[in-house]
């Protein structure tokens, strides 16, 4: 553990009686860090974010924030602030009373509770609501003072719980980048539970992807949307989501093989790929382009089922021997329906997997 | 209150029942169709069965007896007369004494306030540490608490007997007000319980974060957002006590008996000629308090006992 | 493991302990132990006073044999069936009635429930004085001409378990209809919809829908209703005191009567017991239905 290591989970283990929800973790989360637990429902995302706010009692392991074990300590003495799916404002206080009540429960005088309100209503542009109650807000200002709440405590580490997951899409966008401003502002260590791929993929430094109570994947943004490291993160990120090619790898691991077509897959960015009799290659809809000309080794011959315009792009479904592919398109350049085209690869920006571990090759 | 209530969900604040929510039949009929004067018809003969003894009651209350053996029991008094009210209330005679009911109404007024200030406290804290502060073993202790509310009372009678005469109180108010709080246990946890768990979780969570403890989210937070189910739990406990019997003949001595039980004495000791003015007179003295409750509460009173019922 | 010691576990959550202190004590001392006594100085002899002289099922066999004890149970089944039955069915009927979008809705269900707000002793009173056969409702019918008209269920033994069945219905059908009326709400509303698109009529949807889907609203209102129909007592003492004759007890009295003016505990504890006994026929298998698939209920 260096110094600069804000959180730092060792072994962590919860067992619901017999249903094990998080096995034996280990997450370190650097200083001033964004990180974000990323996962289905579910997956124990939520769990993990209870356990460091101590909220839930581990079964085994070790939780330390800023160089305290704070295993068992209670979460108003872990240095933390959490900021909830539901906003969880108390309903019959104020906004002042809401943001001051954690303040007034650590004995804090009375001028530093007023300064410290006054601060997060100016960084969050509360102000004019201080003296209304949470009903009549609307569900953005709720959040603002939900957030408020937790700037309040000035604390190094913040806890979001699915934060905006109770808003509309506009007000989801707008405040995901209030929440990326106001880390840029205060530094703060934040860690930020969503089951939104694209406010894992804007707000992060590093990502963790998890399934069944582990952490399958922690990498920034980048390293995961290009080279996931197996078949769920592969599949879980991106939307519309990566095409699988069941197949085989041949020539000693020079070309890929599925349904009798192949692809040279010189140029992937991975390990030795190896001659496999079961492998999946994996395909983000961008990184193939529809062309008319074959070029043999490069380009899979497919045939345009439907596509579904998505405003700039289309989504073009096609089919390519028993597969079905689908491609991004720049929506002027749509195909015709029926029509025989080629698909070109872009090998060096595609996964492949061996189907019996699911891990990248 | 309606900026309380309206954070939290609606299945709360109804109860666990949809009463509050309108009717969901199929769709009205025309007016005056048969089958709408078949149903007003039917609904208004139920309501007169309904009706008809309250009416009698008070009819019954305002006549003096020889209008009571020469009338019919329906027809309203020639001649309205108190006289019944007054005696049921200061004079008339149980068995012991004849002080009226006044005794065992203010008897039953004594039992009443404690009992439900009690019942409903330690109920409410229970269905709180039941929701939020889980240890292990508590949802056994419900459990029982539940399967306890259906055993007989009859089975029970006596070892609390003992336990009250263990504890010197015995025959006193107070060994009452402890069995009501023992017995209104279940029903009052139950409701409590479901209320807590249908608030949100993260509320809890959130004041826990803030650094509030066991009393000060109760207090502070849980509190002040209950206050619907604690008049549900009044209205509940203030009805099942005031009409309460059994207890009141097994733990109490004769003049510290309540109202229902004075009642009964008034009205069944045989002493001289029956005066049926001032034993419905009497009756509707002792059904007095839960029917203005009752009329007072409407709705609430619905979802009080509906709340045992939904998941008892 | 390194670090700082785990708190100790008893003293977490000590204060939701603490305050758990009279839920625990009433759960173990007073449902279960006061049961438990109570079972056990069942196969006693004792009689002023409980004493620990076991005499085996002594206290049944007399129980059994004890034609007060027979009349009371005998009573009590009749009177429970009818009473289930007619309380279940009615209730039912007068929820479907109420929930055809009728205008005064409130009304008519302030007026159909406010009995239960009364007390049994109230309720026997009242019903008591509207049976008497001289100035009752007999009389007033005679009056009207029917002369040889008979209504006089309180004085013949023959009838007395109707004339409380009236009563006990007039205080206990609004209940029922409340519950089923918020069973009958709980449905969903496509529900509706789907039956008329489908041109089911009405009276079949309420019989071959709607009825299978509140089973769970009719099983607990069963039981519920059961389990008062057990301890029925006050009513039964106060409309009638159990007359005429023997003609009315019911076991809750048989057992009052033993523990607390015959000063035959035993006798006492054994009703008792068998009163536990007949509300664990009809909790054991509603727990099981209710409880058993599931884990958390």
């Amino acid at each position: 553990m260096t110094a600069a290591t804000s959180i730092s989970v060792r072994d962590l283990t919860l067992n619901f009686g017999a249903v094990s929800v998080l096995k034996t973790l280990n997450l370190d989360v650097a200083e001033g860090e964004f990180i974000v637990l990323l996962g289905p429902s579910g997956c124990g995302k939520s769990t993990l974010l209870n356990c460091l706010a101590g909220l839930l009692d581990p079964s085994d392991g070790q939780i330390w924030i800023k160089g305290q074990n704070v295993t068992w300590a209670e979460p108003s003495e872990r240095g933390i602030g959490m900021v909830f799916q539901s906003y969880a404002l108390y309903p019959q206080m104020t906004v002042r009373g809401n943001l001051s009540f954690g303040l007034k429960n650590a004995k804090m005088p009375q001028p530093e509770i007023e300064k410290r309100v006054a601060r997060a209503a100016e960084i969050l542009q509360i102000g004019p609501l201080l003296d209304r109650k949470p009903a009549a807000l609307s569900g953005g200002q709720r959040q603002r003072v939900a957030i408020g709440r937790a700037l309040v405590r000035d604390v190094d580490v913040f806890l979001f719980d699915e934060p905006l997951s109770n808003l509309d899409a506009k007000l989801r966008s707008e405040l995901r980048v209030e929440i990326k401003r106001l880390h840029s502002r205060l530094k703060n260590t934040m860690v930020y539970v969503t089951h939104d791929q694209i406010e894992a993929l804007t707000l992060a430094d590093r990502i963790a992807v998890m399934r069944g109570g582990i952490i399958q994947q922690l990498a920034a943004p980048q390293e995961i949307y290009n080279r996931p490291t197996n078949l769920f993160v592969a599949g879980f990120i991106g939307s519309p989501s990566m095409n699988f090619l069941n197949g085989a790898t041949v020539d000693g691991g020079r070309a890929f093989d599925f349904g009798g077509l192949r692809v040279d897959l010189s140029g992937y960015d991975g390990g030795a790929v190896g001659a496999r009799e079961k492998a999946i290659l994996g395909l983000r809809p961008e990184h193939l382009t529809i062309t008319d000309t074959a070029e043999p080794g490069r380009t899979i011959p497919a045939i345009v089922e439907i596509d579904e315009p998505m405003g700039a792009d289309s989504l073009v479904w096609l089919k390519s021997g028993d597969a079905t592919i689908s491609v991004r398109v720049p929506v002027e350049r749509r195909p015709v329906h029926g029509a025989p085209v080629h698909l070109r690869v872009d090998i060096p920006k595609a996964s492949i997997f061996d189907a019996r571990t699911e891990q990248r090759i | 209150m309606a900026d309380i209530t309206s954070q939290i969900p609606a299945s709360a604040r109804t109860g666990a029942t949809a009463i509050g929510s309108g009717p969901r039949g199929p769709k009205p009929r025309r007016r005056l169709s048969p089958g709408n004067i078949m149903l007003y018809g039917t609904l208004f003969v139920v309501s007169v069965y309904y009706l008809l003894p309250l009416w009698v009651m008070v009819m019954t209350s305002l006549k003096g007896m020889p209008e009571i053996r020469m009338g019919n029991i329906f027809a309203p008094p020639v001649e309205v007369t108190f006289q019944p009210w007054v005696k049921a209330w200061s004079e008339a005679c149980t068995g012991l004494n004849c002080d009226g009911l006044s005794r065992g109404f203010w008897n039953s007024v004594k039992i009443l306030i404690p009992s439900v200030f009690f019942s409903i406290i330690i109920a409410s804290i229970n269905g709180y540490a039941l929701v939020n502060w889980r240890f292990k073993g508590s949802d056994v202790f419900f459990t029982i608490l539940i399967f306890g509310s259906f055993i007989p009372y009859q089975i029970m009678l006596y070892p609390i007997v003992i336990l009250l005469r263990e504890m010197g109180i015995y025959g006193t108010l107070w060994g009452l007000v402890l069995v009501h709080t023992i017995f209104g246990m279940p029903i009052l946890t139950l409701l409590f319980r479901n209320y807590f768990s249908s608030l949100p979780e993260e509320l809890f969570k959130a004041a826990r974060v803030d650094g509030a403890g066991f009393w000060g989210i109760y207090f502070r937070i849980m509190l002040p957002m209950s206050l619907p189910i604690f008049v549900v739990a009044i209205i509940l406990q203030v009805t099942g006590i005031w009409n309460d019997f059994l207890f009141g003949v097994v733990y109490t001595k004769p003049e510290l008996y309540p109202m229902t039980v004075q009642l009964n004495n008034i009205v069944n000791s045989v002493q001289g000629v029956k005066e049926y003015n001032v034993n419905m007179a009497a009756t509707l003295l002792t059904g007095l308090v839960p029917l203005i409750v009752y009329f007072a509460s409407g709705k609430l009173f619905v979802r009080g006992i509906a709340a045992g019922a939904v998941k008892g | 493991m390194a670090g700082t010691p785990r708190r100790m576990r008893p003293l977490r959550n000590i204060y939701a302990k603490i305050a758990a202190i009279p839920m625990v004590l009433t759960a173990l001392v007073v449902f279960v132990g006061g049961t438990l006594w109570t079972v056990t100085y069942s196969f006693t002899n004792s009689k002023l006073l409980p004493k620990l002289n076991f005499v085996g099922l002594d206290q049944y066999e007399r129980l059994w044999s004890n034609s007060l004890w027979l009349t009371s149970i005998q009573n009590l089944m009749i009177f429970g069936i009818l009473s289930a039955v007619l309380t279940i069915t009615m209730g039912f009927l007068l929820a479907v009635l109420m929930d055809q979008k009728i205008r005064f809705e409130d009304t008519f269900r302030t007026i159909m429930l406010y009995p239960f707000a009364l007390s049994f002793v109230v309720t026997g009173l009242v019903w008591q004085w509207l049976l008497n056969p001289d100035l009752g409702i007999q009389e007033f019918v005679r009056g009207l001409g029917f002369a040889t008209f008979e209504f006089d269920p309180l004085s013949n033994p023959d009838t007395v378990l109707y004339g409380l069945l009236i009563a006990g219905l007039w205080q206990g059908t609004g209940f029922v209809m409340c519950i089923m009326l918020a069973g009958l709400r709980g449905i969903d509303e496509d529900i509706w919809k789907a039956v008329r698109v489908d041109g089911i009529p009405r009276w079949k949807t309420y019989i071959f829908v709607v009825i299978p889907m509140m089973r769970p609203v009719f099983i607990t209102t069963l039981v519920l209703v059961a389990s008062g129909i057990i301890r029925l007592y006050d009513l039964v003492v106060a409309q009638t005191s159990g007359g005429p004759g023997n003609a009315s007890q019911v076991p809750a009295m048989y057992v009052y009567r033993y523990m607390f003016t015959a000063q035959n505990l035993g006798q006492g504890f054994a009703a008792s017991t068998m009163m536990l006994l007949s509300v664990l026929i009809v909790l054991i298998p509603w727990a099981y239905l209710e409880f058993g698939g599931k884990k958390n209920g």
